[in-house]
């Protein structure tokens, strides 16, 4: 099985989402973009939708907070209840500081790791396979040559014109 | 050509120079991979010998125990505790910088951010040494955490301040590693695409996590920016209030007021950017990064520490007034004790270096001359440990009973052991900037072409 991609290069992150405009609005659906650094409106341009990874640190944090909450109770009033100072075996708000650290903890470790996992990102992965120069100064526009409708010629010459540096067709294995 | 400089006025250049999106690359990267310059090695050297000498005081009062501390029968808490309250306070502006910076959209924080981070990473290290040796026996350290244990589960106690500071100074340090981590590595693949070295290579491969990046992942990466930020933000506030709260709890006069979260917070965040400004004057002149970390990042840290100093003055004068005017008459001897009595001169250098010298910072001739804020910057961080100094001992050392009243004088030791988490905290820095992009690759592009963009419709008018 191989994949044939279209792949537009560009020097200018305003020529590169000008192309993306122009090809979405010729209902070409775009594989991917490739850039150095995060380009403002690039999600709007392509049409991502918002990120769901608020709803992760929700659950997380949320997670979090009660089983924080559940322990300090078990250990202070199940498990072995010792009288400190006086204070009650539950003393409910002395354990909302510890809560909350480990309400932030899961949050933001969850947060993460689900990024990772959507991002597909891990140590030992090899990068995809448009990077040269990407993580400098160039930005690439990947088309992917699906189905027998994708019009090679007519998408690189969008591209071209809105001042791709270079438009070139490769082949991948998969 | 009037417009020009009157847009300029107004939002002040965050790189300077016409660097284009490569420039930034290779002006950040280039000082990374090449060989060191005498500069760095110098006070590598220097740090590395400091922290060396740490190593071995903190070896000695290990092996012999506390007791070569000069505490006594009632200032149980002094050197040690100082040191520890101090460095977390300079983690805090990492973290300022970093977190809430971000949230309240200041651009000025793109090309300082990253070395702030590794600031409060580095800081919190330190800071956690001096609890753990303060245990006196070091090698039970773990039995802080809850874990199920062979004395019964013997569970720790949920109700005390102490604990909650292990809590919060771990969760902290945890959640600072990875905003940072996270937030380097888009940069660690531009490191890993030019790099030629094999181990290099393989290292910034491994850690860059096969970035490659598409602009999902970008789109992802933003939130997730925000949401760290978004936790950092109450995270770094908790940790100084629970700091603050170890002593607010116990009832001391002194201590046991109820300014001293809010007071903390503010003092942390102060010295913090004292620091952050001490380490910026020598990273922008060693790494030859003044493009990016210019004379208006400079200048707005020096307002940042202008404020806070002033808020913290101002703490200082609420609290003398509340000593009298509750009309406790323990609380009232214990102010006027640390005014007046025999630790006065290490509260008049407190007063002096926090309230007194931030006042200078009114002024732009010296909040842009870099000597003078050199001098301020070392001068604001004496006075916060000396903050802390002055909070602790002077309390403790004349309590209730006049009989007990003793001095507290340092030993050699613990003189040492702070000088030496000077030479860890600088020797961790100065790897961090010798080896790993001090500034945010990937921000300062975004700021950069932003700021072309606007240019252009600048000189289109």
């Amino acid at each position: 099985m191989y994949r044939r991609f279209l792949v537009g290069t560009f020097d200018d992150e305003k020529k590169l989402l000008a192309s993306v405009r122009s090809l979405r609005n010729h209902h070409i659906d775009i594989y991917d973009v490739y850039s150095p650094y995060a380009i403002h409106g690039i999600d709007e341009a392509m049409g991502l939708g918002r990120s769901r990874l608020p709803w992760v640190t929700f659950i997380a944090a949320f997670i979090g907070l009660v089983l924080a909450m559940l322990f300090q109770f078990w250990t202070s009033v199940v498990d072995w209840p010792i009288n400190v100072g006086g204070k009650p075996d539950n003393s409910t708000l002395a354990f909302l500081p510890v809560a909350f650290e480990i309400t932030i903890l899961f949050g933001g470790f969850g947060t993460v790791l689900a990024f990772f996992f959507r991002g597909r990102l891990f140590p030992g992965k090899k990068p995809s396979f448009y990077q040269h120069g990407i993580s400098d100064d160039t930005f690439g526009l990947v088309l992917e040559h699906s189905d027998a409708s994708f019009d090679d010629e007519f998408a690189g010459e969008i591209m071209r014109q809105l001042g791709a540096v270079k438009v070139k067709s490769q082949v991948f294995h998969s | 050509m009037a417009r020009l400089t009157v847009a300029s006025a107004m939002r002040p250049l965050q790189v300077l120079g016409d660097r284009t999106i490569k420039d930034i690359t290779e002006d950040v990267c280039r000082p990374v991979e090449q060989r060191s310059g005498w500069g760095w090695k110098t006070l590598f050297i220097v740090a590395f010998l400091t922290m060396a000498m740490g190593v071995g005081m903190v070896t000695y009062q290990t092996l012999k125990g506390i007791g070569v501390w000069g505490l006594n029968k009632t200032v149980g808490w002094a050197f040690d505790i100082t040191n520890f309250v101090f460095w977390v306070g300079i983690g805090h502006a990492g973290t300022l910088i970093s977190a809430i910076l971000l949230l309240f959209r200041q651009k000025w924080r793109t090309s300082i951010n990253r070395a702030a981070e590794a600031m409060t990473i580095f800081a919190v290290i330190c800071a956690g040494i001096f609890p753990v040796i303060h245990m006196g026996r070091p090698w039970l350290a773990f039995w802080v955490f809850p874990y199920p244990n062979m004395r019964g589960s013997l569970w720790v106690n949920f109700r005390s301040p102490l604990l909650w500071d292990v809590f919060a100074i771990s969760t902290y340090f945890l959640i600072s590693l990875v905003f940072w981590y996270v937030g380097m590595i888009p940069d660690l693949a531009t490191m890993r695409d030019r790099t030629k070295g094999k181990i290099k290579k393989f290292l910034f491969s491994l850690f860059s996590l096969g970035w490659d990046g598409s602009s999902r992942t970008w789109a992802r990466y933003e939130a997730l920016t925000l949401i760290l930020a978004g936790l950092a933000t109450p995270i770094v506030v908790s940790v100084h209030t629970i700091v603050s709260i170890d002593f607010a709890t116990s009832v001391i006069p002194g201590w046991h007021t109820t300014i001293f979260p809010p007071y903390f917070v503010v003092g942390a965040v102060f010295s913090g950017f004292g620091m952050v400004l001490t380490l910026l004057i020598i990273t922008r002149k060693v790494m030859h990064w003044e493009n990016y970390i210019t004379m208006h990042h400079l200048e707005n840290v020096c307002k940042v520490l202008l404020l806070t100093g002033s808020i913290v003055g101002f703490a200082y004068l609420t609290e003398f007034f509340v000593a009298w005017y509750s009309g406790n008459q323990y609380e009232l001897f214990t102010f006027l004790n640390r005014a007046k009595g025999p630790y006065a001169w290490a509260y008049w250098t407190m007063v002096s270096c926090n309230l007194l010298v931030p006042q200078f910072l009114w002024f732009k001739k010296i909040r842009t001359s870099i000597p003078a804020m050199f001098v301020i910057s070392i001068l604001v961080n004496v006075g916060m440990w000396f903050e802390r100094f002055v909070i602790i001992v002077t309390s403790l050392h004349r309590d209730y009973l006049p009989s007990s009243w003793v001095m507290y004088k340092p030993t050699v030791i613990e003189v040492g052991t702070l000088i030496g988490s000077f030479g860890l905290f600088f020797t961790c820095f100065l790897l961090f900037i010798r080896f790993l992009p001090g500034i945010a690759i990937h921000e300062v592009k975004i700021v950069a072409s932003a700021q072309q963009k606007r240019e252009e419709v600048i000189r289109n008018v």
